[in-house]
């Protein structure tokens, strides 16, 4: 049983920006461990030579020329959806 | 489940003789929704004045004889996580909700530039995680064949709406079954393509190594037209691949001298036993028909359930991260620092299910667990695709049940590991690449329908629609 302490969570929480309620962080431990538990069962397999696969198909980078294409969405248009602006910048919280 | 469209091909055929309007196929679709939304949940907004206005240009069009494409006048619906320009895009999420897209996705392009028209866009488990859209932020879909129980998930809204016959097409996302799951519970055809053959640019990330966009219709050939339409290669995706020469219109509808391997693995316990009788009768079905049926057997398949909860949460832990209350939608009102703001949006915004699996991404991504977690997930995995591709060169197809169960009782399955287990069957089609399609086959006792599962290796896309077509064709 590879259970999480709250500590855990917690940590999990800030890595994840994320704030959670006490009865969030009990049905975390809970959930996440139960998952845990479930997956573990892949240490038994037997993967001695393999590689890991991170891609399917076998594609390698693709390059494109860097030049400027012009796209459906535009700069304001863009701009309209972001909650807080000030003239054409994005305006966020102080840092500390 | 009453057929109101008939063949996609027909339709298109009959709105440019003019025997049909586009005009009419968009106004019944649009009353078909008005009449059975209410009841089942399938659709979270309807493009009603747009999709009017695009079926009038194609009436016009196609009155002063030029050619409105392949797919003109005939009405779609998109799971509400594809990017439609102008019109909203929530993922079935607070945290989207009332986000108008300001650019349109290459899958709805591609169709609409043929003239297919969005008349709505389908309910989901929100940001697709989920296995029965009781995950949606905002209501749950029910089952047109029983309205107390789930539509599957999590394109469960695609898959009800096609049930339905509110359009003769939809499109779905797949990740992990998110198609076939749901197709299997509503009884309609649900189909999953190569992994990269249909770009994914304005689609909402989930899982990048194993989202695909896909369709759901009544028929494989209705899905080889719009997969044909959707298909190919993408400036703006990377990581999709060039599609067939030929076609994929041009089915070979056969299921004689096909190699047929059944995945013994997939008849294990917990499968219910009406859904077996009703695959094993398929099989049979196909073994008189001439197809040569053998048993194969992948033994890491029984870890595919558990590779996919290691890989899926790491991968949407990342693409869930653009989601911060700083460019776009939710953002919680009330903070003092960027941290807090960060913080306090993505716990309002996101729903229990999203913030279960960040948080498990995170974890299995951590420094210290990443070796033990994720990299051994994508190892287990190389060795599941090179047992799939020793199959693949014995066999053509292989095939098996979609899910162990029909569609379960709303409510029924709240522990999360319950309800991943729904997933079981369908996994290891994403996490090896290839196609796969769930099949309408029978119907339990309580008259809910069964799927069959049939894959085919990477890119057989064009022979694995042939053979579906096929096997319909031997249970009318």
């Amino acid at each position: 049983m590879s259970k999480l302490s709250r500590e855990q969570i917690l940590k999990l929480a800030t890595l994840s920006r994320l704030r959670l309620t006490d009865d969030e962080i009990a049905k975390y431990q809970k959930d996440l461990s139960s998952i845990l538990d479930y997956v573990e069962r892949l240490e038994a397999a037997d993967t001695k030579g393999l590689e890991p696969t991170y891609q399917v198909t076998g594609l390698l980078n693709r390059t494109r020329e860097d030049v400027v294409v012009a796209q459906q969405a535009t700069p304001d248009e863009l701009l309209k959806r972001v909650p807080r602006t000030h003239d054409r910048y994005i305006k966020v919280g102080r840092m500390i | 489940m009453t057929e109101v469209w008939g063949s996609i091909g027909q339709l298109v055929s009959d709105v440019q003789s003019g025997k049909k309007s586009a005009q009419e196929l968009v106004e019944l679709s649009l009353s078909r929704i008005k009449e059975f939304n209410p009841e089942y949940d399938a659709i979270i907004s309807i493009l009603e004045e747009p999709a009017r206005k695009r079926a009038v240009e194609i009436d016009e069009k196609l009155k002063k004889g030029e050619k409105a494409g392949r797919l003109a006048g005939v009405p779609f619906i998109a799971k509400d996580n594809f990017l439609v320009f102008g019109a909203e895009t929530t993922a079935a999420s607070n945290m989207l909700k009332g986000f108008v897209a300001p650019y349109q996705s290459t899958a709805i392009e591609r169709l609409e530039s043929e003239g297919a028209i969005c008349v709505a866009k389908a309910n989901l488990d929100a940001f697709a995680h989920g296995g029965s859209t009781e995950n949606s932020d905002f209501f749950i879909t029910k089952n047109p064949h029983d309205k107390t129980r789930v539509a599957g998930g999590s394109s469960g809204g695609s898959a009800a709406s096609v049930a339905l016959s509110l359009a003769p097409f939809a499109l779905g996302t797949d990740t992990g079954g998110s198609i076939r799951q749901p197709a299997s519970y509503c009884g309609v055809v649900g189909y999953k393509p190569t992994y990269g053959l249909v770009s994914r640019s304005g689609v909402v990330a989930m899982a990048s190594s194993t989202d695909c966009i896909g369709v759901f219709a009544r028929r494989s050939e209705d899905v080889a037209l719009v997969l044909d339409i959707m298909s190919g290669e993408d400036t703006l995706d990377s990581t999709t691949i060039a599609r067939d020469s030929s076609a994929y219109t041009d089915l070979e509808n056969t299921v004689k001298g096909k190699k047929v391997g059944v995945i013994s693995e997939y008849f294990g316990e917990g499968l219910d036993a009406q859904v077996k009788a009703s695959v094993d009768s398929i099989i049979e079905k196909l073994k008189l028909a001439g197809a040569e049926i053998q048993e194969v057997s992948i033994p890491s398949i029984d870890l595919a359930l558990a590779i996919y909860y290691v890989v899926v949460p790491a991968e949407l832990s990342s693409n869930l991260a653009r989601h911060d209350g700083q460019r776009y939608n939710y953002s919680a009102p009330d903070f003092k620092t960027l941290q807090e703001s960060y913080e306090q949006s993505r716990s309002q915004g996101f729903g229990a299910e999203a913030k279960r699996r960040i948080m498990m991404g995170t974890h299995v991504l951590s420094s210290g667990y990443y070796d033990a977690y994720y990299k051994k997930a994508q190892t287990v995995r190389t060795k599941l695709i090179n047992e799939f591709k020793a199959a693949f060169e014995r066999v053509d197809f292989l095939v098996g049940p979609v899910a162990p169960t029909t569609a379960f009782k709303i409510g029924a399955n709240e522990d999360p590991v319950a309800m991943y287990l729904q997933d079981i069957l369908t996994v290891a089609a994403n996490l090896v690449g290839i196609p796969a399609v769930s099949i309408p086959c029978g119907f339990d006792s309580n008259s809910l329908p069964i799927g069959f599962q049939v894959m085919a290796a990477q890119k057989d896309d064009r022979a694995l629609l042939g053979f579906s077509k096929g096997v319909e064709e031997l249970l009318i």
